[in-house]
């Protein structure tokens, strides 16, 4: 694996380069803080923030995609008939995604690129984009990022990982798709020192730990059934910031919008938070209190997960539901939580 | 790559109204490319999303059975948007069928069973599938006796009644309508909830038996225990689920079971699967 030199200075030009060939998103500040966009007009990615506000999940599952459009009007041969939006193919480049967020992405493929199943509209985005990662050397007080399988320096997901070096960037080509993008970009000075060095000193600053040790061998159904759920969703204002801000929450909505005869159908983010998201038209509710819901989106995250794919949490330790849950519910306490009672049961199995 | 989101055109062939009050409406679809039919092929108990332009989809069971060939049916309750919509619609429009989605009831290990099929209300529509299945002259050999317990609030809610007459007077199929009252004097079936009716009329369960139970939470409720008395054991007790939709294929997140995801996992799932989840359908 190549290691290339980047000096600041040449960023410039790299840049302008890329944009014949790419789309390319980074992180922008707008008012007090940064989040990904879309880089039009030579703008650059600002790459000293130290994480965006929201995640980069945007980039392959829009908040809001369109899947398909069709015309209602009678007199038209194809009324009534769906027709899929045209794909999206074109280059894509994600300049400055941090190693977590990327982490993120490729979890969040095991739900749409299936066996039996690809989502189209995911998979086209994600196959088009080229992943160029920025490791984190100033984490967030909130992150735990090395105790949920990922860490500043992880490379999962991404095609390229920039290591900030005051002068310079060093670039890591993981994959071919980096490769060809270093290429495009004119950046081929071979470096002579590695990237370990900042990584075991980014590494150590990271203190904050998420403790699971023990939820992939527990019952399932005792800890559903444990007694501290309530406690630990009392002040839950169903407000949804959390899954909002997740990278690794997919869940999404299907509805149909009509304007005059012209309709589309398309898929908006959802949340387990919301009541809504499983009533039934009879009004019942299998998930009818918001104890069912937090229940819900812990469970998933840190045991259903676990248990379906054995690739771990289904959390990257961004630590972005912990600092903007208006009510302090913080997935690190109740995994503790989780993680203790999961505890009693192996034990009381073992006995 | 295919769109697992796009369904198949259809058009509307026939609307049969099945019960006195119109709340259930049996529709019956062809495709309008012939190829799809073929792509559409099926097994009794999966479901699909049927799609209305402007309105949405709707995840509803199959009625129609794989050995019925040419056609699709499916027969909706009227309960909001979608199904709304669907009931004002006439024969000859144009909609979209996607799937088929789900798994099926577990027919390789039904073969050469007793099987007892348990049905409430519209939630019948499957089973109808599963007989049709059954009786065909291919098939009936494969399966030992079959015993069938189906009721409706009242007579005029009972879906299928051709049907149900017809399989009255044969003697390779032992049916049991009931319904919970009726005023009719000339009813000369069943009064009574499925339940009891079941604990009177069905066979004893042992290794060689399966029953598959569809309808209600209140009527699955009270026929678990009756079950468990005649002897069907909880890997033989089959029951298909029910809980709000969007994608049908795994994707969209919002109708698991714990780990399960009941679009993609189920609907179909053993009473000790289901034991296994938190219950939340
Ligand atoms: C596997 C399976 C098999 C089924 N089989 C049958 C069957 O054979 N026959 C039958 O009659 N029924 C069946 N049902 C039930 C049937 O799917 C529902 O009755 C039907 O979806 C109701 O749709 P609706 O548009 O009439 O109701 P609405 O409640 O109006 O729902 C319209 C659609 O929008 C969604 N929706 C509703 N409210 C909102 C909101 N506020 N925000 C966002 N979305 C919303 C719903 O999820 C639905 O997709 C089955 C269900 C499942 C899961
Ligand atoms: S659960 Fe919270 S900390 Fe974990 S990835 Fe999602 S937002 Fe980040
Ligand atoms: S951000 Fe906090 S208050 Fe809002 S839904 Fe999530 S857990 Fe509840
Ligand atoms: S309906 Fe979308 S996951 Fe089951």
């Amino acid at each position: 694996m190549k290691v290339i030199k980047i000096d600041k200075a040449q960023f410039a030009d790299g840049y302008k380069a890329l944009q014949k060939v790419y789309k390319l998103f980074g992180p922008v500040k707008e008012k007090a803080f940064y989040n990904f966009k879309e880089l039009v007009d030579g703008r650059q990615a600002d790459l000293s923030f130290q994480n965006t506000r929201l995640s980069p999940k945007s980039i392959v599952f829009p908040q809001s995609e369109d899947m398909f459009t069709y015309t209602l009007d009678e007199a038209s041969k194809d009324a009534n008939q769906l027709k899929p939006v045209p794909e999206k193919n074109e280059s894509r480049a994600v300049i400055g995604i941090r190693p977590c967020d990327a982490k993120a992405i490729s979890l969040v493929r095991m739900n749409f690129d299936t066996q039996e199943y690809k989502d189209p509209y995911w998979l086209n985005l994600f196959n088009a984009t080229t992943f160029v990662g920025l490791a984190c050397d100033s984490p967030c007080q909130s992150c735990f990022c090395t105790t949920a399988g990922c860490g500043p320096y992880h490379e999962d997901g991404l095609d390229i990982l920039l290591s900030d070096q005051t002068d310079h960037f060093l670039a890591k080509e993981l994959t071919d798709k980096g490769a060809k993008l270093m290429k495009a970009a004119g950046w081929k000075t071979k470096a002579t020192a590695g990237l370990e060095d900042k990584k075991k000193t980014a590494e150590s600053k990271i203190t904050a730990k998420i403790s699971t040790d023990n939820l992939s061998g527990a019952d399932t159904l005792a800890l559903y059934n444990a007694n501290f759920w309530e406690d630990a969703s009392f002040a839950c204002i169903n407000c949804g910031t959390c899954t909002f801000v997740c990278p690794t929450c997919w869940c999404f909505d299907i509805q149909d919008e009509v304007h005059a005869k012209n309709g589309k159908r398309m898929r908006n983010w959802d949340s387990c938070m919301f009541p809504i998201f499983t009533v039934h038209t009879t009004g019942h509710n299998p998930r009818e209190t918001k104890l069912h819901r937090v229940r819900q989106r812990f469970m998933h995250k840190l045991k259903y997960f676990v248990d379906k794919y054995e690739k771990g949490i289904m959390c990257v330790g961004c630590g972005r539901c912990v600092s903007q849950c208006p009510v302090n519910i913080d997935i690190r306490k109740i995994s503790e939580l989780m993680n203790k009672q999961a505890s009693k049961n192996i034990c009381a199995v073992q006995k | 790559m295919d769109n697992p989101y796009l369904p198949y055109s259809v058009r509307i062939d026939e609307i049969i109204t099945e019960s006195e009050d119109r709340s259930l409406k049996t529709f019956k679809f062809v495709f309008l490319n012939s190829e799809d039919e073929a792509r559409f092929a099926y097994q009794a108990g999966q479901f699909a999303e049927l799609s209305i332009a402007g309105k949405g989809e709707i995840p509803i069971g199959i009625a129609s059975s794989p050995v019925e060939k040419g056609f699709i049916k499916f027969t909706v309750n009227k309960a909001g948007v979608v199904t709304s919509h669907l009931h004002n619609m006439k024969t000859g429009d144009i909609m979209g069928v996607r799937g088929p989605l789900g798994n099926c009831y577990p027919w390789e290990k039904l073969e050469g069973k007793n099987v007892l099929i348990v049905g409430g209300g519209f939630a019948f529509t499957t089973l109808r599938s599963s007989i049709i299945y059954m009786l065909d002259s291919a098939n009936r050999p494969k399966f030992k006796d079959i015993t069938v317990v189906y009721g409706a609030r009242t007579p005029g809610m009972l879906l299928y009644k051709d049907e149900l007459i017809e399989w009255e007077k044969r003697d390779d199929i032992n049916v049991h309508i009931t319904v919970d009252g009726t005023d009719d004097p000339s009813w000369k079936y069943n009064v009574g909830f499925v339940p009891p009716i079941t604990e009177q009329k069905a066979p004893q369960g042992n290794e060689d038996s399966y029953a598959i139970v569809c309808g209600p939470p209140i009527m699955i409720k009270f026929t678990q225990p009756v079950l468990e008395k005649l002897g069907y054991d909880h890997n033989h007790i089959i029951l298909s689920l029910e809980n709000r939709m969007k994608c049908g294929i795994g994707m969209c997140g919002r109708c698991n079971i714990g780990r399960e995801l009941v679009c993609k996992d189920g609907p179909v799932f053993s009473l000790s699967e289901v034991n296994q989840t938190p219950r939340e359908y």
